[in-house]
């Protein structure tokens, strides 16, 4: 088993191939996982890019939290998950999320679970870059 | 005898107040009263229905009571994944 942590924050595109080694386990029956993908549209407003910034203390903690949380609501083996941030383009990973298990239904479970409470509650915020030459970040509904 | 506080700024009141963080000498005595003076002095768009708060890298009720040395953050809403 790996010795990595199990949520963190990355400046670098992030590695699905690699992040699933650290899933790795006899024991498991079942990985599922999760990609976000930046889209080129948000709201109907056409989408160049986006900016991803995080508040690093709050977020990996709230994060190890939430994979704590998962390990105890459902039967897993490993789970990770890792966020990127800065600039990112068009059709890259923003957020992967991986979980092994030995059953299917406990992998799907915790994955989703991961992923919604790290949306909901990890200090990590995105700003949109519109091809209209506007930015904004999502959820302020601030035009800048 | 006022605190002396540091606080960060992420996403849009960074962008606001032009700074990722600085030292501010302050009587409020919670965190609601804090932002409440920033506001005033930097006018501040976010209401604090829609802000958290974290000292010291944690979660923090509005209410608590700030201590001289405290690291405070106004959390915007998040967006993640």
């Amino acid at each position: 088993m790996s010795t990595s942590p199990a949520f963190s924050i990355s400046g670098d595109p992030l590695e699905p191939d690699k992040l699933k080694r650290h899933l790795l386990d006899s024991h498991a029956g079942a990985l599922a996982t999760f990609e976000g993908w930046v889209r080129n549209h948000n709201e109907g407003e056409a989408v160049d890019r986006l900016e991803y910034s995080s508040y690093p203390a709050l977020a990996n903690k709230e994060g190890q939290r939430i994979v704590a949380e998962a390990f105890e609501k459902f039967e897993i083996d490993a789970a990770i998950a890792q966020h990127r941030v800065g600039l990112l383009e068009i059709g890259e990973i923003a957020v992967w999320v991986g979980v092994s298990a030995a059953h299917r239904g406990a992998a799907f479970d915790a994955c989703r679970y991961i992923i919604e409470e790290i949306k909901a509650r990890v200090p990590i915020w995105k700003k949109e870059y519109y091809s209209r030459g506007a930015t904004d970040w999502v959820n302020c509904h601030q035009a800048t | 005898m006022p605190n002396k506080l540091k606080i960060q700024y992420f996403a849009l009141l960074r962008e606001q107040r032009g700074l990722d963080e600085e030292t501010v000498e302050t009587k409020a005595a919670t965190a609601e009263q804090l932002y409440e003076e920033l506001v005033q002095k930097h006018g501040f768009g976010l209401p604090t229905s829609s802000l958290k708060v974290a000292v010291n890298d944690d979660f923090a009720d509005w209410n608590a009571p700030l201590n001289d040395g405290d690291n405070v953050v106004f959390i915007p809403p998040v967006a993640g994944g």
